[in-house]
C-alpha cells in the first residue's frame, strides 16, 4: 500500500471515529431532552409544591407545641404536635405558657398572645397589637392602623399571623398557637412519665437507684415514637431478606446441578432446569410479590416468600454458571481414590464452588435487605410499612426522617456484615 | 536408628494432632450447622407468625390466584390483544423510567468513580468523601427517595427516575471504581505530559481502556432498573406498576386486564434480559455467542 493511500484510509477511519465521538452524545443528548417531555418536566416544576418542600424540610428537624383554645367554653389545651399523645394534663403546661383566666403565651423577643375570656390579643413587636373577639358573628379582628402586611391573613371568619416567633390562627370555634422548637420532642419519654424532662445524668442516676425497668419499659413503649414496634419492624425485613435468600440458596443448589452441562449429561433435564430459573427471574420480585400476597396475606412470610423465588432463579443461573466453572482434576483425584459419585462432589466439587457461592449469598443478603423494604411496602411488613404510613399521614415527617435514618444505618450495618463475613468466611483473614 | 524411632514417633504425634484438629473441626462445622439450622427455622416461624395468612393455609391456595387470572385471561382471550395496546404506552413509560435512570445515574456514577479511585482523582485527598458519597446512595432504597419526591413533586414518572438514578449513581460508583483502578497509567501519564487536563485525561486515557466494562456494567444496571421501575410504579410512580395495581383492586372478573400486563411485564423483562446478556456476551468476549 502507497503512503497516499495509508494517508487517506487514516483520515477516513479518523472521521469514522469523529463521528461516532460526536454522535454518542448528541443521541443521549436527544434521548434526554425527549424525556423531559415526555414525562411532562415543564407542567411538573410548574405544579411543584415548594410549600411540601419547606413542611417537609422544617417539620423533619423540629416541632411545634399547639396551644389551642376552644372559643365557644375557653378551655385552653396545651399538646405537642396537637395530637392526643402528646397532650400535657389538665392544668399542666410548658414553662412560656401560663394557665388561668388570663392565658399567657410568651413566644420570646416581645412576642406575647393571650387568650382572656373574651378577648385574645397578639403584641408584635414593630408592629403593634392585634386584637380579635371570636364569636358567632365571625373573629371580629382589630389591626393597628395602615396597610396589612403579607404575613396576616385576616377574613370575616379567620385571622391567621404567621410571624417568626410562631404562628396564630383564630376562627370561630378556635384559637390555635404554634410554637416551633428545634429537634424531636418526646423521643424518649411521653409527657405521662415520670421521666419526662429530665437530663441525661438525672436519668442515669434513676436507673442506678432501681429504676431501670421503669425507665426502659417508658422509652420501649413511647407512644409516639413506638419504639419496639420500630425495632420489630427493622427486624422483620432483615428477616424477610435473610430466609428468603438462605432459602432461596437451599433451593437453588440441586437444581444447579441439574442445570449444569459437566454434571448432567441429559439435555432434557438441563434445559428444563435452565428454563426453570428463567422463569422464576422473569416472573420478577413485583409479580411474585403480588401473587403471593393473594395467597399469604400481608406479612414478612410473604414477603420472604417472594424473595425466595425471584432469587432461586438468580442463584441457579449463577450457581450453575460457578459449577461449569470448576476444575475436573480435583474430581479426578477424588474418583482415582475410589469416591462414589456423592463423594466426588462433596469433596471434589463443594470446596472448589462454595467462596463463589458463598460471596453470591452473602452480596444478594445485604442487597436483599434494600428489597425487602420495597417488597414490605406493598406486602405491608417490616419497615417498609412503617414508612409508607408515616409518609401518607404526610405529617409525621419527623417520624419519616427517623425511619429513612434507620434504613440507610441498617442497610449500611448489613453491608458492614457482609463484607466482613465474606472476608472472614472466604479469605479465612481474622476479620 | 535412633532417627528413624523419633520420626516413627513424631509421625504418630503428627497423625494423633492432625486426628484431633479434624475431630475438633467436624465438631465446630455441625454444631455451626445446627446453630444455623435452628436459626433458620426460627426465623421461619417468627415470619409465620407475624403473618396475616399462615404459611401452611397459604401454600396450598399459592396457584389459586394465578389460575384465576389465567381462567379469566383464556376466556376473555379476544380482548387480550386490545389489553396490551392500552397498557403498551405504560410499559414504555416503565422502560423509559430504567433507561432514562440508567444514564443519567451512570453518567453521575462515572464521575463519582473517576474522583473516588486512587491515582486518578481530580483531587486526591477527597477521594474518601467521595467513597462515602457512594456508598450511601447505594444505602437508600430507591422507595425513599420516590416516596419523598412523590410528596414534593406530584405522582409521576420524575420521581421514581430520581430516585433510581441516584441509587445507580452510587452502585456504578463503586463498581466502576474497581474498574478503574485496573486501568493502565501510562496513557494518563503520557496525556499529562502533553499538557491534557483532568477532564482531558479520563475521556481519553480511561476511558476507552475501560469502556468494554463499563457498558457490560450498565446493561447489567439497566435490566435490575427494569425492575425498580416497575416495583415503584406500584407505590405511585407512575408505568405499569401502577396500573397493576390498579387492575388488581378491581377485583374478580376484571383480572384479565392484570394478567395482559402480567404477560408484558414479564415480555419485557425476558427481552432486555436477553438483549442485555447477548450485548454483555459479545463486549466481554469480543465474539459473538
Amino acid at each position: 500500500m502507497s503512503d497516499a493511500a495509508i494517508l487517506t484510509e487514516t483520515r477516513g477511519l479518523f472521521r469514522r471515529k469523529r463521528l461516532i465521538a460526536a454522535a454518542l452524545p448528541a443521541i443521549v443528548l436527544a434521548y434526554l431532552i425527549y424525556i423531559f417531555f415526555a414525562f411532562g418536566v415543564p407542567d411538573m416544576i410548574r405544579t411543584a409544591d415548594t410549600k411540601n418542600a419547606r413542611i417537609l424540610v422544617s417539620d423533619s428537624y423540629s416541632h411545634k407545641v399547639h396551644v389551642t383554645r376552644d372559643n365557644r367554653d375557653g378551655s385552653v389545651d396545651v399538646a405537642i404536635e396537637g395530637e392526643r399523645k402528646g397532650r400535657y394534663p389538665a392544668g399542666a403546661a410548658p414553662a412560656w405558657v401560663t394557665l388561668g383566666d388570663m392565658t399567657e403565651i410568651d413566644l420570646e423577643d416581645g412576642h406575647l398572645i393571650t387568650f382572656g375570656p373574651e378577648l385574645i390579643t397578639y403584641d408584635i413587636p414593630g408592629y403593634g397589637r392585634i386584637t380579635a373577639q371570636p364569636g358567632n358573628r365571625g373573629v371580629n379582628a382589630e389591626l393597628p392602623p395602615g396597610d396589612v402586611p403579607d404575613w396576616i391573613n385576616a377574613s370575616k371568619n379567620r385571622l391567621s399571623i404567621t410571624t417568626g416567633a410562631g404562628r396564630l390562627t383564630i376562627t370561630r370555634n378556635r384559637s390555635e398557637v404554634f410554637r416551633y422548637f428545634n429537634g424531636w420532642e418526646l423521643f424518649f419519654f411521653t409527657l405521662d412519665s415520670p421521666f419526662h424532662g429530665l437530663g441525661p445524668g438525672e436519668v442515669l442516676s434513676r436507673a442506678m437507684a432501681g429504676d431501670a425497668a421503669a425507665i426502659w419499659r417508658d422509652f420501649w413503649t413511647n407512644k409516639m415514637w413506638r419504639h419496639s414496634d420500630v425495632a420489630w419492624a427493622i427486624f422483620e425485613t432483615i428477616l424477610m431478606a435473610f430466609l428468603g435468600t438462605v432459602g432461596a440458596a437451599i433451593i437453588a443448589l440441586p437444581l444447579a446441578f441439574l442445570a449444569a452441562r459437566n454434571f448432567t449429561p441429559l439435555g432434557a433435564a438441563r434445559f428444563a432446569a435452565r428454563r426453570l430459573f428463567d422463569f422464576l427471574r422473569g416472573v420478577d420480585g413485583l409479580i411474585w410479590t403480588v401473587v403471593l400476597s393473594r395467597a399469604f396475606g400481608p406479612g414478612p412470610m410473604t414477603g420472604a416468600l417472594a424473595i425466595l423465588l425471584t432469587d432461586s432463579g438468580t442463584f441457579g443461573k449463577i450457581f450453575s454458571e460457578a459449577l461449569e466453572n470448576v476444575d475436573d482434576r480435583q474430581i479426578e483425584g477424588i474418583r482415582s481414590t475410589g469416591a462414589r459419585p456423592l463423594q466426588r462432589y462433596r469433596f471434589g466439587v463443594i470446596p472448589q464452588v462454595t467462596p463463589i457461592l458463598l460471596s453470591q449469598i452473602l452480596y444478594y443478603l445485604e442487597s436483599n435487605v434494600r428489597s425487602a423494604t420495597i417488597i414490605g411496602a406493598i406486602t405491608g411488613g417490616g419497615i417498609g410499612l412503617l414508612l409508607t404510613q408515616a409518609i401518607i399521614t404526610q405529617k409525621d415527617w419527623e417520624e419519616v426522617s427517623y425511619y429513612i435514618v434507620l434504613i440507610i444505618l441498617m442497610v449500611m450495618l448489613m453491608d458492614t456484615l457482609s463484607g466482613w463475613l465474606r472476608r472472614r468466611l472466604i479469605h479465612g483473614k481474622p476479620a | 536408628m535412633a532417627d528413624t524411632t523419633f520420626q516413627a514417633d513424631g509421625l504418630s504425634q503428627v497423625q494423633d494432632s492432625y486426628a484431633r484438629l479434624i475431630r475438633t473441626r467436624r465438631m465446630w462445622n455441625a454444631a455451626m450447622l445446627a446453630l444455623f439450622i435452628a436459626l433458620l427455622m426460627a426465623g421461619f416461624m417468627t415470619a409465620d407468625a407475624r403473618n396475616a395468612g399462615g404459611f401452611w393455609d397459604g401454600v396450598t391456595h399459592v396457584f389459586d390466584f394465578p389460575a384465576e387470572v389465567i381462567g379469566e385471561a383464556w376466556e376473555k382471550s379476544h380482548l387480550l390483544p386490545g389489553h396490551f395496546l392500552k397498557y403498551f404506552p405504560s410499559l414504555i413509560e416503565t422502560i423509559n423510567i430504567a433507561a432514562a435512570a440508567t444514564l443519567v445515574g451512570v453518567i453521575a456514577g462515572t464521575v463519582l468513580s473517576l474522583l473516588s479511585t486512587r491515582g486518578l482523582a481530580r483531587w486526591p485527598s477527597l477521594v474518601g468523601v467521595f467513597r462515602r458519597i457512594s456508598d450511601i446512595l447505594r444505602a437508600i432504597p430507591e422507595i425513599v427517595i420516590a416516596l419523598v419526591l412523590i410528596f414534593v413533586l406530584g405522582a409521576g414518572p420524575v420521581p421514581a427516575m430520581i430516585a433510581i438514578a441516584l441509587h445507580t449513581a452510587g452502585a456504578i460508583g463503586k463498581l466502576y471504581s474497581e474498574v478503574n483502578e485496573n486501568a493502565s497509567l501510562k496513557p494518563v501519564e503520557g496525556l499529562a505530559s502533553v499538557g491534557a487536563n483532568w477532564t482531558q485525561r479520563m475521556l481519553l486515557g480511561i476511558v476507552p481502556q475501560v469502556a468494554p466494562n463499563y457498558l457490560s456494567y450498565a446493561l447489567l444496571r439497566f435490566e435490575i432498573n427494569i425492575r425498580a421501575s416497575a416495583i415503584l410504579g406500584f407505590v405511585g410512580a407512575g408505568g405499569i406498576g401502577y396500573d397493576l395495581k390498579n387492575a388488581m383492586s378491581w377485583g374478580q372478573g376484571k383480572f384479565d386486564e392484570a394478567g395482559a400486563i402480567f404477560i408484558l411485564l414479564f415480555a419485557a423483562i425476558v427481552l432486555f434480559d436477553q438483549l442485555s446478556s447477548y450485548a454483555r456476551h459479545r463486549l466481554t468476549t469480543g465474539a459473538r455467542p
